[in-house]
């Protein structure tokens, strides 16, 4: 079972949560002049890395928040969460963001591992 | 002619809880305060006044009583009031938070009737509850004034600790656990079926 640390709860159980696939998947800004192919893989193809996945959670049967969870799909070590969108792929270097767990703090948190 | 019967008004658990340290406390009116993070600092000074306490931070909870706030999540309370009902805490909130202006700086819903209210005292109180919560309940990490959404067993609960912060197992140990209607048949038979296997395990049956 996973401890993943809720930006507002701290640490909780995998069971209070749902998972939400690859997290930072934006939306197309003008989905109309999408050809199939681009459609098709903005909906389905998503990575599939060996090691450090960034990923949604809902924390439905907590604070009903979504967050960025950061975690290795190899050994399901969590390293940090992340309000949503936070830190988006290809974005600007923000520095931390306001969560505890930020995964951008110079200390990882000790909040969730496996 | 004879006045036609009205039915009696039955609270969710209340045939269940005879002789245990689970009461239920029912009818309780609950309010859902839902603020925007930008009007939070108006917000939370319009309700402090209204609620004679400030706004709970994180997986706390404020006030003593009539009422008390939960912090239900980023921006979400729940106002509980034991002497209120739900329309009229509702009417007072909209009120206090900008009504008469026009427009309110928060939204303001009535949820008394989703969950009922049960109390659990006791020394075993949280061993029971570790029985179906996953959360650490010892008092050093959620002591008194603590407040977190969790589940117990398969129901989605509030879970508000109200009493006891000397070492765990003590005399003044007290948890409110808010649960919806419909779960809490299930929970209270939950929680009186874990207070029982505690009693064994005590008394050293094998459970
Ligand atoms: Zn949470
Ligand atoms: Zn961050």
């Amino acid at each position: 079972m996973l401890l993943i640390p809720c930006p507002w709860c701290g640490p909780r159980d995998e069971r209070e949560f749902r998972y939400g696939g690859q997290a930072h998947i934006a939306y197309p800004a003008d989905p109309s002049a999408l050809g199939d192919e681009a459609w098709a893989d903005y909906l389905f193809m998503r990575d599939n890395p060996a090691g450090r996945h960034a990923e949604r959670w809902f924390h439905g049967s907590g604070c009903r928040a979504w967050c960025d969870v950061e975690r290795d799909t190899v050994d399901y070590t969590v390293t940090g969460s992340c309000t949503t969108g936070a830190h988006p792929a290809g974005g600007p270097d923000t520095g931390p963001c306001t969560s505890p767990y930020c995964v951008r703090r110079a200390v990882p948190s000790t909040g969730g591992t496996r | 002619m004879a006045e036609p019967a009205v039915p009696r008004r039955r609270s969710p658990a209340e045939d269940l809880l005879e002789g245990s340290h689970l009461r239920e406390l029912s009818f309780l009116a609950q309010a859902e305060l839902r603020v925007d993070a930008e009007e939070a600092d108006a917000a939370s000074r319009m309700a402090e006044q209204f609620l004679g306490c400030p706004l709970p931070g994180p997986g706390r909870a404020t006030g003593t009583g009539t009422p008390y706030v939960l912090w239900s999540g980023p921006g979400r309370y729940l106002v509980v009031d034991a002497e209120a009902t739900g329309r009229g805490l509702c009417a007072g909130l909209s009120a206090a938070l900008g009504g008469e202006y026009g427009r309110l700086c928060a939204a303001v819903a009535d949820l008394s009737a989703q969950r009922t209210v049960l109390e659990l005292r006791g020394p075993d109180a949280e061993e029971v509850l570790a029985r179906g919560c996953p959360l650490d309940l010892h008092p050093r990490e959620f002591g008194t004034g603590s407040y977190a959404q969790t589940v117990i067993g398969k129901a989605a609960v509030g879970l508000h600790r109200t009493g006891g912060d000397g070492p765990p197992g003590g005399d003044a140990t007290a948890f409110r656990i808010l649960v919806r209607a419909s779960f809490a048949d299930y929970l209270a038979r939950l929680l009186t079926g874990a207070a029982a296997d505690v009693r064994n395990a005590r008394a050293g049956a094998v459970v």
